[in-house]
């Protein structure tokens, strides 16, 4: 197995006062979709804020691609090759969806052929292609967040929490969107609480809780072993659908 | 992690014309105004008169305040040294421009209208040089402390002002207008003054050029993205503090322009105007909405508009009129006219 | 019996200690230890002011909000007690309906500006108020039939508070007791009354609710705190100790104009002397009224030998011309905000700490 993209080591991220991480221990295999899980506030959203550079590491080593990412500047993380899809979406509500989306791409007007596939997989962003942004649905917003993030090839993706809200009709059409992206050679660092959405797309999952890493493995295991779902994820994992 | 409601899934179907209406309310605010104070001045010439005072005035304070609201919006950042570069751009201007009316036409008693562009122009370099050095000094080591940034820009201010009477001396400087922008143009028994028409096509021109930057061009798009979600901005790979200073000089330019602009219509400087025109400024982006350029605009206009008309009819109440504007557009709108999303 | 008073928040260190002991001690005798009408002059406003600069503390150093318009309510205080004792004679029936007139104008002038704007940012409030007080002062000089307009008003006080009333007829410590060293023992007086009372209101449960609420406004309203409403009452407080302030200064200068209670120069002085005194400690009022006042009397002396010794030097004899003696303290103001948020007192005490 080759050196993975991504690895934390010994990461701790404080805010305010509060020790949010204690020690996050991990990697990214490349080429893969990995899973992080875990219940509300163990800490998986602060995971991928201080790999993006958003929150600062107060101990430990991030490394992207055997290079040292602790403590760069967000827009130099960016640059390193790395798109983020926060929790929020981070749709920009006064821009129109393309003005969206030639932001996202960095290199200038979004190339044609990508456009075709990203309208393939979300065919309602070719409709609002003009339309504000803001006057989009939940659901489309979240198309138009990921969208943004797969304009150009990146090397990491950091998605947090896509399907928070959405209707399942939506999140089909999510898992089959980031299912044509496998097919890509992106590694995907996706955060879900949706156990049938992370179960149907994981290669590998680690499992979060207290703000450390209690688990980590194949999803394919996780999900054959359900006494072990059990004492990991306990009640609080909303087993949907 | 961060205390961020769910956005609405989507508006809802309402009746297109009733939506129509509400989307363009902001904007009608000033032809509602207009047309109120017509029959209250009772005097169409008069009224075309004032109109055309206020809207010059409005443009004016459009120029100076538009900077401010672009600087908040992108960075939470208020800069009550504001009203400095509006001093130090008069002062500047003022300078070159009596400089250079004394060598075009010596032993005139006017200034020069060849030395006014130049002076804009030194007025504007000045003022965002400047800007460089407070954005540097005086603003960056208090990003996200309000308190601190009142305070600091507050002493920043003190300070510039009395520098201004370390190098001009004490005494306002008066600046006759030259004579191709002074009188009026008479059409009818209409007098359309020539120096508020300038300043109308000037800030007109300003507007213009900005609405078309912020809507067309890709720095446009970072700055309108960056006053809605900074983060966002720094996440998809482009450095939000360049462009924050970029938007500090070319507001503090503005500020400048401004200056000399208003300096020209008083036709007199000193080192407090800044100050004073400050508090216009304020009013021009609470009630437009901190951090919207548009919003700044229609603002500066009602500000303009209502200091002339309640000058003509109630003189007393010119500057509390406006007070009570912007009572009464908070009322309707807490946030502004034209209120910018903000994470 | 001091801690009671004090409500047992001392100033802490003994430098500290002895300069405040030193500056109350000098105001307390003042007019026997520095006799002349000036010198008495200038311990009458370092009195004023403490209470002044305090209340204002009140606003920016306890609860985190920044005004600009002290003295808009500083001056309504003295409009009113001013107002009064020109149209109905110098009685002190006039000069309490003046002060209670005033007050109750000042405070519900603050109550609706707090409701207006403090519910949605500070920034806000900086701005609102900045314009309702310059709004206010060119109210205030139109209305010439009621103020006096830009010359303002003169009008006699009480017969007691005058240089004509006798206290006694002999001299005490070489000292003529007449009415005008009354009238400074009312303003010393009410003075320390006033900002003892002011100790009390940040060492209550009140303060403490105020200082939570600066310290982090969020969790507070988490923790079921009215935000709007306790901002709203310090703010009332503060305006009502400004109109007190106010009151006495007109009581004190028998003349009240726009120079010398609504212009933003005084405003931006009380500024300069909480945060050089020190924010957020109330003995930072002291110290910094104190030092501000005598600054610019002999801070401006040290500057005009100074320009003259630099006399032929370009720029620098105008840089230390006496009137440019506020860009130095602006200057000074700058780095204090950076370098010694806490001012002169919380360096004091934290160098005990040390």
């Amino acid at each position: 197995m080759s050196e993975p993209l991504l690895t934390l080591d010994g990461v701790h991220t404080h805010i305010g006062h509060y020790h949010i991480l204690q020690g996050v221990d991990f990697s990214v295999p490349r080429g893969g979709l990995t899973m992080l899980i875990g219940r509300n506030g163990a800490g998986k959203t602060t995971t991928m804020r201080t790999i993006m550079g958003l929150w600062r590491a107060s101990r430990g080593a991030i490394t992207l691609d055997g290079r040292d990412i602790t403590g760069l500047a967000t827009p130099d993380i960016a640059q390193a090759n790395v798109a983020y899809v926060p929790e929020d979406m981070g749709i920009f509500s006064d821009l129109t969806v393309r003005e969206n989306m030639i932001l996202a791409a960095r290199d200038g007007e979004p190339k044609d052929d990508r456009l075709r596939w990203i309208f393939r997989l979300f065919p309602a962003l070719e409709k609002f292609w003009s339309l504000e942004a803001g006057a989009l649905s939940g659901g489309q917003k979240q198309m138009l967040a990921i969208a943004r993030a797969m304009i150009e090839p990146r090397k990491l993706l950091l998605v947090d929490e896509p399907t928070k809200g959405l209707a399942p009709a939506i999140v089909g059409a999510l898992i089959e969107a980031f299912g044509e992206l496998k097919k890509t050679d992106t590694t995907i660092l996706l955060v879900e609480q949706n156990f049938h959405f992370a179960r149907a797309l994981g290669d590998d999952v680690v499992v979060m809780d207290d703000g450390r890493i209690v688990h980590r493995g194949l999803m394919a295991d996780l999900a054959a072993d359900e006494e072990l779902q059990q004492n990991l994820l306990g009640l609080s994992l909303e087993m949907h659908q | 992690m961060s205390p961020v409601p769910e956005r609405s899934a989507g508006t809802g179907l309402s009746h297109p014309l009733v939506e129509r209406l509400r989307a363009a309310a902001p904007i009608l605010t000033v032809p509602v105004l207009m047309l109120l104070a017509l029959p209250a001045t009772g005097d169409p010439s008069a009224w075309v008169t004032l109109t055309l005072a206020g809207l010059a005035m409005g443009m004016m304070i459009f120029v100076m305040a538009s900077g401010l609201t672009l600087v908040f919006g992108l960075m939470d950042v208020l800069n009550f040294g504001h009203g400095a570069f509006v001093s130090i751009g008069a002062f500047v201007g003022a300078s070159v421009m009596l400089w250079l009316s004394g060598l075009l036409d010596p032993g005139g008693v006017t200034l020069h209208l060849a030395a006014i562009l130049p002076a804009m122009i030194a007025a504007m370099v000045v003022t965002g040089a400047l800007g460089v050095g407070f954005e540097k000094i005086i603003i960056r080591p208090v990003y996200g402390q309000h308190l601190k940034q009142i305070l600091i820009t507050m002493g920043g201010l003190i300070v510039a002002e009395q520098l201004i009477y370390v190098f001009w001396g004490p005494d306002e400087i008066p600046l006759p207008r030259p004579d191709a922008l002074r009188g009026a143009l008479v059409f009818g028994d209409v007098a359309v003054e020539k120096y508020r028409l300038f300043a109308v096509v000037l800030g007109l021109a300003i507007f213009l050029a900005m609405h078309l930057l912020l809507a067309r061009t890709k720095i446009g798009l970072l700055i309108r993205a960056g006053v809605e979600n900074g983060e966002m901005v720094e996440a998809l790979g482009y450095r939000i503090k360049r462009l924050f200073v970029g938007v500090f000089v070319v507001g503090s330019a503005l500020a400048g322009l401004g200056g000399v602009m208003w300096g020209l219509y008083q036709e007199v400087i000193t080192a407090q105007m800044g100050m004073e025109i400050m508090v216009l400024v304020f009013i021009v982006v609470i009630i437009g909405g901190l951090g919207s350029v548009e919003g700044c605009f229609l603002g500066a206009l009602l500000v303009g508009l209502m200091a002339n008309y309640t000058g003509f009819l109630v003189p007393k109440l010119a500057l509390g009129s406006n007070i009570f504007l912007m009572v009464l557009i908070l009322m309707w709108r807490p946030q502004g006219l034209i209120p910018v999303a903000k994470r | 019996m001091v801690r009671w008073l004090l409500s047992g928040d001392y100033p802490r260190g003994l430098a500290l200690n002895l300069g405040i002991a030193a500056i109350v001690l000098a105001l307390l005798f003042a007019p026997f230890l520095f006799p002349g009408t000036r010198a008495l002059n200038t311990a009458a406003t370092i009195c004023i002011f403490i209470v002044l600069v305090a209340s204002y503390d009140l606003l920016l150093g306890y609860t985190g909000i920044v005004s600009f318009a002290h003295t808009m309510f500083y001056g309504i205080g003295a409009y009113g007690v001013a107002i009064l004792l020109q149209r109905y004679g110098a009685s002190w029936g006039a000069v309490f309906a003046g002060l209670g007139f005033g007050l109750a104008v000042s405070v519900l002038l603050a109550f609706v500006i707090g409701l207006f704007s403090l519910r949605v940012k500070a920034i806000f409030f900086a701005m609102v108020t900045l314009a309702v007080a310059s709004a206010f002062a060119i109210l205030a000089s139109q209305l010439s039939g009621l103020t006096g307009g830009e010359d303002g008003l003169t009008y006699r006080v009480p017969r007691m508070l005058t240089p004509a009333f006798r206290l006694m007829d002999e001299q005490l410590l070489g000292v003529t007791m007449n009415g005008r060293i009354i009238a400074y023992y009312l303003v010393f007086v009410v003075s320390a009354v006033a900002f003892l009372v002011m100790m009390r209101i940040v060492n209550s449960p009140f303060g403490r609710v105020l200082a939570s609420i600066r310290e982090n406004a969020f969790r507070a309203e988490a923790l079921g705190v009215r935000t709007v409403v306790y901002r709203s009452l310090a703010s009332c407080l503060a305006a009502g100790f400004a109109t007190l302030a106010g009151a006495l200064m007109a009581l004190w200068l028998r003349y009240t104009g726009p120079d010398v209670t609504l212009s933003f120069t005084i405003m931006v002085d009380i500024l300069l002397m909480v945060v050089i005194g020190g924010m957020g400690t109330m003995y930072g009022a002291i110290v910094g009224a104190a030092a501000f006042i005598l600054a610019q009397n002999y801070l401006k002396d040290l500057m005009g030998h100074m320009a003259e010794a630099t006399a032929g030097i370009p720029v620098l004899p105008d840089l230390l011309h006496p009137d440019r003696w506020l860009l130095w303290l602006g200057l000074l103001f700058i780095l204090s905000v950076y370098f010694f948020p806490t001012g002169i007192v919380g360096r004091l005490r934290k160098s005990r700490q040390a």
